[in-house]
């Protein structure tokens, strides 16, 4: 457990403290390398098409339509997830949920490992989710788990995901769509 | 009186152009004037579209919290009120900013301690607001004199701390500061500390931009939490906090987010490096083999004593740190380079500073490090006092 990304085993790792900080702009990050946006993108649609139970979680920014970006990218997640044949498993709000999660039907920052494990989720895209609340996910869940997160940002990105892609907004969802079709008929998926 | 709905893309509620902080830093055009470090503040705040202060009298800060009054009368500042004591006044500034306003506040010395517990709360709900410490000594019997022992109790409440050496770096500091708290991925309270009296109540020189121009208002649609409503969803997490909860799992939430803070304050580097021109300043003799490592005034009273020396024929250099949190290790790992001796000059009697180069340089480099010269309790730090210090290492038993 807990053997991929830059800090290794760690109760809580941050990668930070591993001098790995979140990619410049234009660049995306891939473990411990900046590399180009499409060399990320094509590598994130590789592992969600190749690893089991591949799952979207997609977060509040993006479930409720309060602008019209936010209806845009719901839209084109859904298509993602059919792209990349992934299951989506919504982050409704940040409560934690006692007195007990249910993890068949949503994650949660506070304990987003039991939805990971409950489904046996080997690699999954945080979309949508504020900043703050994916970081604490994504500490969590390389503390926790085998899964290789992916996080779709629109801000600066988060280093605590295996693969960051930043500045992510309907524009770049189109391109990492088309890419992901590209490497699905390149794998025969 | 202008109101925030006044507010265009191009110009603020005052009237003012908004620019961005590189223009207001690095291309606008300055003016000579003659300040003290309160007037100072209060034109930086002038420039920065502040939306909110609250203010609780203590010396040395008490006019500077007056004079960014006198902004709100003047319709620069959106609100501003005067808090019933400084524990009120820290909640109340974070109730402004975690409800998306820009907000500043000043407190010194005892009004820091009794305030304390807030600080931790600040950097906790991700917060980005700025404090200006005006440090002053805390000890008693009570004493106003300068002394910044009250920044040893805040260098783990997870907020950021920089520190201004004069008059200039105040306010190109407390520009920069809302800059950097406020970046999505950094979105952590700043502190911006200077020596009270030391700067607050000194005239110097200083370099300002006209004041026509003010920074873009701040984005909490951009911050990494949502504008908190503590009673809806998504933003509830204050009114129902996983660690009050007895569940099995709120140990890796709060340690995580604990982290996550400090993560925070670590990505703010590469925007501190740039706002801020390096995260550390170097003056003197590159090739020294002494080395003074300082903060605020203390490096003025350092660069004189290295001048000093300079004239004894013994070269020296000094490294002024501008931020303490988040440290900047790799600054002064590379600054310390053929250095063999280092000396941390202080104005407190514990000589926090000394402990924070110990703890982060050990097993770093191969320099002894002297904890001192330091004075406590409003004394000043004359150059004569580090020579000595020098000389004594470096000449044993013959002093100066």
């Amino acid at each position: 457990m807990a053997n991929q990304g830059p800090a290794y085993y760690s109760p809580y790792p941050a990668a930070t403290y591993e001098g790995v900080i979140t990619p410049p702009e234009g660049k995306a990050l891939l473990l411990e390398d900046v590399v180009d946006e499409e060399t990320a993108m094509r590598e994130v649609a590789r592992v969600m098409l190749t690893s089991e139970n591949a799952t979207i979680f997609p977060g509040p920014q993006v479930l409720y339509g309060w602008n019209e970006e936010a209806k845009k990218k719901a839209t084109l997640i859904k298509e993602m997830a059919d792209v990349l044949n992934a299951k989506m498993i919504p982050m409704y709000d940040y409560r934690p949920k006692y007195p007990k999660i249910d993890a068949e039907v949503e994650i949660n920052p506070n304990h987003p490992n039991l939805t990971i494990w409950h489904n046996n989720i080997k690699a999954a895209i945080f979309i949508g989710v504020h900043c703050h609340y994916a970081n604490v996910a994504l500490k969590i869940v390389r503390a926790e788990t085998d899964c290789y997160t992916i996080a779709i940002c629109g801000l600066s990105g988060h280093e605590d995901a295996m693969a960051t892609l930043r500045d992510q907004h309907s524009h770049e969802l189109e391109k990492f769509i088309k890419i992901a079709k590209e490497v699905k008929a390149e794998l025969g998926k | 009186m202008s109101k925030i709905t006044d507010m265009t893309k191009t110009h603020n509620w005052s009237g003012q152009k908004l620019v961005s902080i590189d223009h207001m830093l690095f291309e606008a055009p300055r003016t000579k004037h003659f300040m003290t470090g309160s007037e100072v503040l209060k034109e930086a705040v002038k420039r920065a579209t502040v939306d909110a202060s609250v203010s609780y009298p203590i010396t040395p800060q008490s006019e500077a919290a007056h004079l960014i009054g006198e902004l709100w009368a003047e319709g620069y500042v959106g609100v501003y009120f005067r808090g019933e004591n400084e524990f009120g006044v820290m909640s109340e500034v974070a109730g402004c900013s975690m409800a998306g306003a820009r907000t500043i506040t000043t407190t010194s010395g005892p009004g820091t301690l009794r305030a304390m517990e807030n600080f931790a709360q600040w950097s906790g709900t991700r917060a980005p607001m700025q404090l200006v410490l005006m440090a002053r000594g805390i000890n008693s019997p009570l004493t106003i004199q300068p002394d910044n022992l009250e920044v040893q109790y805040l260098l783990e409440t997870g907020c950021m701390i920089w520190y201004a050496e004069n008059v200039q770096e105040l306010f190109d500091m407390s520009l920069a500061a809302f800059t950097v708290a406020e970046q999505p991925d950094v979105h952590v309270p700043i502190i911006t500390a200077v020596d009270g009296f030391f700067v607050s109540h000194t005239r110097e020189a200083v370099e300002l931009p006209e004041d026509d121009i003010a920074l873009h208002p701040y984005d909490p649609y951009a911050a990494p939490l949502p504008p908190i409503d503590s009673e809806m969803p998504p933003g509830r997490f204050l009114r129902d906090p996983f660690v009050m909860k007895s569940n099995y799992i709120s140990y890796a939430t709060h340690a995580s987010w604990q982290w996550e803070i400090r993560s925070a304050v670590e990505r703010s580097k590469r925007y501190a490096r740039h706002l801020l021109k390096g995260l550390v300043h170097v003056t003197g003799n590159e090739d020294a083999e002494i080395a003074f490592v300082t903060c605020g005034t203390a490096s003025n009273q350092a660069k004189e004593g290295q001048r000093e020396l300079e004239k004894l024929g013994i070269k020296s250099k000094v490294i002024k740190l501008r931020t303490i949190r988040p440290f900047p290790e790799e600054e002064l790992e590379e600054a310390l380079k053929g250095v063999k001796h280092v000396f941390v000059p202080e104005f407190n009697v514990v000589g926090w500073l000394a402990n924070e180069v110990k703890a982060k340089l050990y097993g770093k480099v191969d320099v002894n490090i002297h904890a001192g010269p330091r004075v406590a309790g409003g004394m000043s730090l004359p150059a004569e006092a580090i020579i000595q210090e020098v000389m004594e290492v470096v000449n044993p038993g013959k002093g100066a």
